[in-house]
């Protein structure tokens, strides 16, 4: 009885230590070595994406897969792109649980480009670099470029904006709405913030819509539009002094002070809900933003909304968002996990991304493709998107981006909000984003 | 006499049977008592080794970290500033923001929710119809997830399409502007919490309330104690130790305050809403970590809520023992 008792505790005392020990097993880091490559072993590659990078549901995988038997490609999605960051940031500080690719998202790139550069696959030091950086625009080359030119990432889509607009209140209001006639309402934001007077002036507009959905929409749109938005040219935060910052900062506080906005937060319930109760006419549109705004109205939506170009995208287009794709330079399959993001973000696969789903190219070949210039989208009202986002992609200038870009952007955007919900002078407003921006930026 | 007698008694006890001790010495038979011991530490072993392993390491650890300046992807390395951090902390106004509105917050939401639990639990002491049936129902609000709850009362808490404003519209009200207002944002999460745990404290009143001896009230009636006056002066009282149990529990939860006003905004910020309104400790703490990266001067404010705790929980206890020494 006594000796039963013993044994028993002494297993327990050692199944305790072995469950401890487990949990702390490390994987060994196998470096691939290139000459050891042999392109057709099979291998399993595994890709972490985050949010809708739609890469599988536009079929690429399979079509890869197809091409390359021996490839078998998983892919490991995190829904929301802050959260996907945060675990990325764990793994590359332990060096351990990283994927084949990962993906990087356009807030954080300047984050890895700094801090993590030797962590990934430099794609400048390959044979085909020049052919690689002739596939995109050199904005966004440099996005994921050092100092010293080494280059991380290959990008997949970009964000270039333009300005939707409901024809229908548009209509009620008294505007015109032919989208030719809308583009020569706003040449510039001022003209814009006008239109908005008299929109928001007008008798025959329904009484609770208001003329954009939130200060942001002009905030983060515009700031793009300056020589420098939230970073000096060696991508130190300097948003006290950007002149996109400052610009950005007088049309959306005028508009947040004059009650010209709905003052949503942007991806936030109400937002969501206000899209289908025709709470605003006008939003800042990203290429992407067509794929939100289809998915929160449904069908009912169809035929409401047309497309016009950004007020100012004359003298500078903006962009908002946009991703890449890494090679974390440890993985055991790097060299493999290499050709599979170059075949991904080449050109041709960037059309099919654009006329499967969506997705913006990051590549100007892809952009002037017939397929993608002569796409037209018949939700909102077959407005020719491929001509309109690749007019606008074509005008964006090269902004340093900086770590903190996401940060200091909501900052600012909170800051309007609370203007425009009158918990703060245009001034006070100003001063409280710039502590916020601080208080993220400094440490 | 008495006490020799007793002396005798406990001799006899403590002695060895004297079949043992012919067959073995003293001295095998500690070590076997030993060995016996030996083996009850093996037993308690796993618990310390999970607790050093996921309480005691993380704590030093985060102390370690806040003398640090340094960021999520760079955890381990960092430089050494010292106290630095603590300094930094001390001057901000964010932090005494969220500390205003941890207090604040935590005061809207513990008072009212104490004091309900108490007439709940009063009320279901006694004798009625369906009583199990009601106090699982009470139990439920505790059984949902944070999250669940928030989004449902962020959704009936919303400016344009909630259903408070829609019926404050309805008799003839004002809409209010809860997420925008610093008042109207507090008492909103306020009734979230309190809402998730008056239910779980009116069963910890109930339980303590059964066990008050019948007598007490017996005796306060033949007295001529009305219903309320047997309330305050028979249960409350009993109930004290009890109360400040809840007490200490209840303020914990309301310094770590995290889930409700994270979720409170509905769309990911951590900032407290847009002048930080409702940013409480524990929000600033994962801002400052997981929004902004600088894990240093997260795990600073990580140590100042648990120092703010260790006060609070020793003012309880001094005002405890004070009322116990009064009363004696």
């Amino acid at each position: 009885m006594f000796h039963s008792t013993k044994s028993r505790a002494a297993w327990g005392a050692a199944l305790a230590a072995v469950l401890l020990t487990a949990g702390c097993g490390g994987s060994d880091d196998a470096s691939a070595d290139a000459a050891d490559y042999d392109p057709d072993a099979p291998v399993t590659l595994t890709v972490g994406t985050f949010g809708t990078m739609d890469l599988d549901n536009a079929g690429l995988y399979d079509e890869y897969m197809e091409l390359h038997p021996n490839v078998t490609i998983k892919q490991n999605n995190v829904a929301q792109s802050a959260a996907y960051y945060k675990s990325l940031q764990t793994r590359l500080a332990a060096n351990s649980g990283l994927d084949d690719v990962q993906a990087l998202e356009i807030g954080f790139i300047a984050d890895v480009v700094r801090n993590h550069a030797d962590a990934f696959v430099d794609f400048a030091a390959e044979e085909n670099a020049d052919e690689l950086e002739g596939n995109f625009y050199d904005w966004k080359w440099g996005q994921a470029s050092t100092a010293d030119g080494e280059t991380i990432a290959l990008g997949t889509d970009i964000g270039p904006q333009a300005m939707c607009y409901r024809k229908d209140l548009f209509e009620q209001a008294g505007l015109p709405t032919d989208r030719a006639e809308v583009a020569e309402l706003w040449p510039t934001w001022e003209a814009y913030l006008e239109v908005a007077e008299q929109y928001m002036a007008s008798p025959t507009k329904p009484a609770d819509s208001a003329f954009v959905d939130s200060p942001a929409s002009i905030f983060s749109s515009s700031v793009y539009q300056g020589d420098l938005a939230y970073n000096d040219e060696e991508g130190n935060p300097i948003p006290a002094e950007s002149d996109g910052v400052q610009q950005a900062w007088d049309y959306a506080s005028q508009a947040a002070d004059e009650g010209l906005t709905a003052n949503l937060s942007q991806f936030g319930d109400e937002w969501n809900a206000a899209f289908s109760n025709g709470a605003f006419a006008t939003i800042a549109c990203p290429a992407w933003m067509l794929g939100y705004i289809n998915s929160q109205m449904g069908e009912t939506g169809a035929g409401l909304w047309d497309i016009a170009p950004l007020p100012g995208a004359d003298e500078s287009a903006s962009n908002w968002g946009g991703s890449f794709l890494a090679v974390p330079e440890d993985g055991p399959n790097a060299e493999a996990a290499k050709d599979l993001v170059e075949w991904l973000t080449a050109p041709e696969q960037q059309v099919k991304m654009f006329t499967r789903a969506a997705h913006f190219p990051s590549s100007p070949q892809a952009a002037e493709d017939p397929e993608v210039v002569g796409a037209t989208n018949e939700y909102f009202n077959g407005a020719p998107t491929g001509e309109i986002f690749g007019e606008s992609a074509a005008n964006i200038q090269r902004t340093p981006i900086g770590p903190y870009d996401t940060q200091i952007q909501e900052a600012f955007t909170t800051a309007l909000t609370d203007v425009a919900a009158g918990g703060a002078e245009i001034d006070e407003g100003w001063d409280n984003a710039l502590k916020a921006a601080q208080q993220a930026t400094g440490g | 006499m008495t006490i020799a007698s007793g002396t005798v008694r406990e001799a006899a006890i403590a002695a060895p049977p004297p079949a043992s001790a012919a067959t073995s010495p003293a001295r095998p038979r500690k070590r076997r008592q030993l060995t016996r011991n030996r083996w009850g530490y093996a037993y308690v072993a796993p618990f310390f080794l999970v607790f050093a392993a996921f309480s005691l390491y993380p704590f030093m650890y985060t102390a370690w970290v806040s003398l640090h300046e340094t960021s999520l992807s760079n955890i381990n390395g960092g430089t050494w500033v010292g106290l630095e951090n603590y300094r930094n902390l001390l001057q901000s106004e964010f932090f005494w923001n969220a500390t205003r509105n941890t207090f604040t917050i935590g005061i809207l939401a513990t008072v009212p929710q104490l004091c309900m639990a108490l007439g709940l639990a009063h009320l279901l002491n006694y004798k009625l119809r369906g009583r199990t049936f009601f106090r699982t129902v009470m139990l439920m609000p505790y059984a949902t997830s944070i999250a669940a709850a928030t989004l449902v009362f962020s959704q009936l808490f919303g400016r344009d399409y909630g259903l408070i404003n829609t019926m404050l519209e309805a008799v003839g009200l004002q809409a209010i502007d809860w997420e925008a207002g610093t008042v109207s944002s507090q008492v909103a999460i306020a009734v979230i919490v309190t809402w998730r745990w008056t239910g779980y404290n009116a069963l910890i009143y109930l339980a303590a309330m059964q066990s008050i001896p019948g007598e007490l009230y017996e005796a306060a009636e033949i007295d001529g104690a009305s219903k309320w006056k047997q309330f305050l002066h028979v249960t409350i009282p009993s109930l004290r130790p009890t109360i400040l149990f809840t007490i200490v529990v209840s303020t914990i939860g309301a310094v770590q305050l995290f889930g409700e006003p994270l979720l409170f905004a509905g769309n990911g910020t951590t900032s407290g809403g847009a002048s930080g309104q409702y940013q409480t400790l524990g929000l600033l703490m994962y801002q400052q970590g997981w929004s902004n990266f600088h894990i240093g001067q997260a795990a600073t404010t990580a140590w100042a809520m648990f120092m703010i705790i260790l006060v609070i929980v020793g003012v309880n206890a001094v005002i405890g023992r004070l009322r116990n020494r009064a009363d004696r």
